[in-house]
């Protein structure tokens, strides 16, 4: 987190433009895989970035957060068999559910810290997890096919790839500015200080807490809204949108992209999505590489990918 | 439980006593680690603007009588009254809130903001902002204000000010120089404006230079705040203390005037190392 000097962050302006201008062009090339490997790219992006908030400004690593994706997803399915299909009506509710969840499982597992906290959040997900996992009408382990999709204001459908992909980067965009803002608020200084030296904190006349979780509680609700996304990606729901390996795979991305720096996860998802796609189709043991550049990402850069555009990422 | 040394319905007298009363007293404090005793029926007080030091060989329990004071540590028996108010039951942010503010031995900081962000993190304290959720604190001028005064206090406002020559970067709190990281730390004990000071070892691991400086500063903020000051560097307390007290295997075995301490035989014998 040092201050970044004109130049890095002109390099860093001028690499987003051009990746922000390259997801905007695709889409109307008329390729549906390329148009929904955007739209992916970009659910992921604001799941990485909601997940940040938690690891890299409160240094709260949380090994639970597909719990607050999966309740997206869920939301996304159901709300349409009650015949609600309007995206202001289910990304509120959405993030609404998320965000009492991350209310009342934070005001337990952020009384806990470090390896604790870790198995505390993981614990709140499995409950998750296996809630959906025994929903028999909603066709339990299997999930479900979302009856309807979710509806843009004016009626177009997020069904159709490419209104997916262009209201999912404008939620992107939204989300970076909106946690870029939070973090630079005093509410985002006093998480940070909390992070840095609790101790110092309290001696202040501060308990970092109710800090905590009013950012554990935002940071649910915003990965709920990319969950909405997912449903309508993949047009179905199904209880491993939130196992615990959704999770790994968050935290993977944040940490490729370098935690604490809101862009940096934005561009490990980008990242991880693509290589994902590209690895799985030349071998069977793409998990196997994934592995080996998480390695190489941990020993060769220091600030990530993020450093890697700043240019200030060698060790 | 009577909470106070007075009785109910003088609040008028009390109000006119507060400048006399002490601002810190502490009765009977013990504490117990096991069969350990590592205070033992302290008691001691310290008076609005007055510099009390606390010394006292290596293992005296100085610190875990500061932490005791300052809320981290809970006593097994006895009383911590502050501004003539009972608050040994209270957890460390709320005494802190009341104006009982701590510099650690260790100096704990905000490694990763920079010194003036750090110092705006104690105003974001002392003014309740915590939960401003828009408002950037970086360009808030409130903020930067309080934090250069926080900042000149120590001496630090101009010697960390962002070089124009340099990109503009201004190094994070955990690079700075030990000494710095001293008066950083004594900048933010003193930016929520406390009524006392409870200051660990300030001067240790400090070379003469940066030591003369902080014997300098703490002179200067002497009178303005109450300060409970636990010390090894003698020569240091001497030339700063309105009282001493000399604390051995967990008690308070004399207290007083620096004079009377400096020739009181039972110190020189347990701490001053007559024959050491």
């Amino acid at each position: 987190m040092q201050p970044e000097s004109n130049l890095a962050s002109r390099r860093l302006a001028i690499a987003l433009g051009l990746l922000l201008a390259i997801a905007l062009v695709v889409p109307l090339l008329g390729q549906p895989y390329y148009t929904r490997l955007v739209a992916r790219m970009a659910i992921f992006g604001i799941a990485a970035l909601s997940l940040d908030l938690l690891v890299g400004y409160a240094g709260l690593v949380s090994f639970g957060h597909a719990a607050f994706f999966g309740i997206g997803v869920y939301c996304a399915g159901l709300l349409p068999m009650l015949g609600v299909q309007q995206v202001w009506v289910i990304v509120p509710v959405a993030m609404l559910v998320a965000g009492l969840y991350g209310a009342l499982s934070g005001l337990i597992s952020l009384r806990a810290s470090g390896l604790y906290f870790i198995f505390i959040t993981l614990a709140f997900a499995e409950i998750v997890f296996y809630i959906a996992q025994g929903l028999r009408m909603l066709g339990g382990d299997d999930g479900f096919r979302l009856p309807a999709p979710t509806l843009l204001p004016g009626g177009a459908s997020l069904a159709n790839p490419v209104v997916l992909a262009y209201t999912m980067l404008g939620a992107l965009v939204l989300a970076v500015w909106f946690a870029r803002r939070l973090s630079e608020s005093h509410f985002g200084q006093v998480v940070v200080a909390a992070r840095d030296n609790e101790t110092r904190l309290r001696a202040m006349g501060l308990s970092a807490y109710p800090y905590r979780l009013v950012l554990y509680t935002i940071a649910s609700a915003l990965c709920a809204l990319a969950g909405v996304g997912f449903a309508n990606l993949v047009e179905y729901a199904s209880p491993a949108s939130m196992s615990w390996i959704v999770s790994g795979e968050f935290l993977f991305m944040v940490i490729l992209g370098s935690a604490a720096t809101i862009i940096g996860p934005v561009l490990g998802a980008v990242v991880f999505v693509g290589l994902e796609q590209i690895l799985s189709a030349l071998t069977e043991h793409w998990l196997f590489w994934l592995g080996i550049i998480l390695v190489l990402r941990v020993l060769l850069l220091r600030q990530g990918l993020y450093g890697l555009l700043t240019g200030r990422g060698q060790r | 439980m009577s909470s106070s040394c007075k009785p109910d319905g003088a609040e008028a007298d009390q109000m006119r006593l507060e400048c006399e009363a002490p601002l810190l007293e502490v009765r009977g404090l013990v504490k117990r680690f096991g069969a350990l005793v590592v205070t033992d029926q302290v008691s001691l007080s310290v008076r609005p603007g007055e510099l009390h030091a606390l010394i006292g060989p290596n293992g005296a329990g100085k610190s875990c009588l500061i932490g005791q004071i300052s809320g981290e540590l809970r006593p097994d028996e006895g009383e911590v009254h502050f501004r003539g108010q009972r608050v040994d039951d209270l957890a460390v942010p709320e005494r802190a809130r009341r104006g009982l503010a701590r510099a650690y031995q260790v100096p704990r900081l905000f490694g990763s903001l920079t010194p003036a962000a750090n110092a705006a993190v104690a105003e974001i304290s002392r003014v309740r902002s915590g939960f401003r959720f828009w408002r950037r604190a970086a360009t808030d001028p409130a903020l930067a204000a309080a934090a250069r005064i926080a900042l000149d206090r120590v001496g630090l406002g101009r010697a960390l000010a962002p070089d124009p020559a340099d990109t503009g970067a201004v190094r994070p709190a955990s690079l700075l120089a030990h000494g710095d990281k001293r008066l950083l730390e004594l900048a933010m004990g003193f930016a929520s404006d406390p009524a006392l000071l409870l200051l660990d070892e300030p001067l240790a691991g400090l070379g003469p230079a940066d030591s003369a400086a902080m014997v300098a500063l703490l002179r200067s903020l002497k009178g303005r705040y109450g300060i409970l000051l636990v010390e090894h560097d003698v020569e240091a307390v001497f030339a700063l203390a309105d009282r001493i007290s000399v604390l051995v295997g967990g008690r308070v075995i004399a207290s007083g005037p620096a004079a009377q301490i400096r020739t009181d035989p039972r110190v020189r014998a347990a701490y001053l190392g007559e024959s050491e």
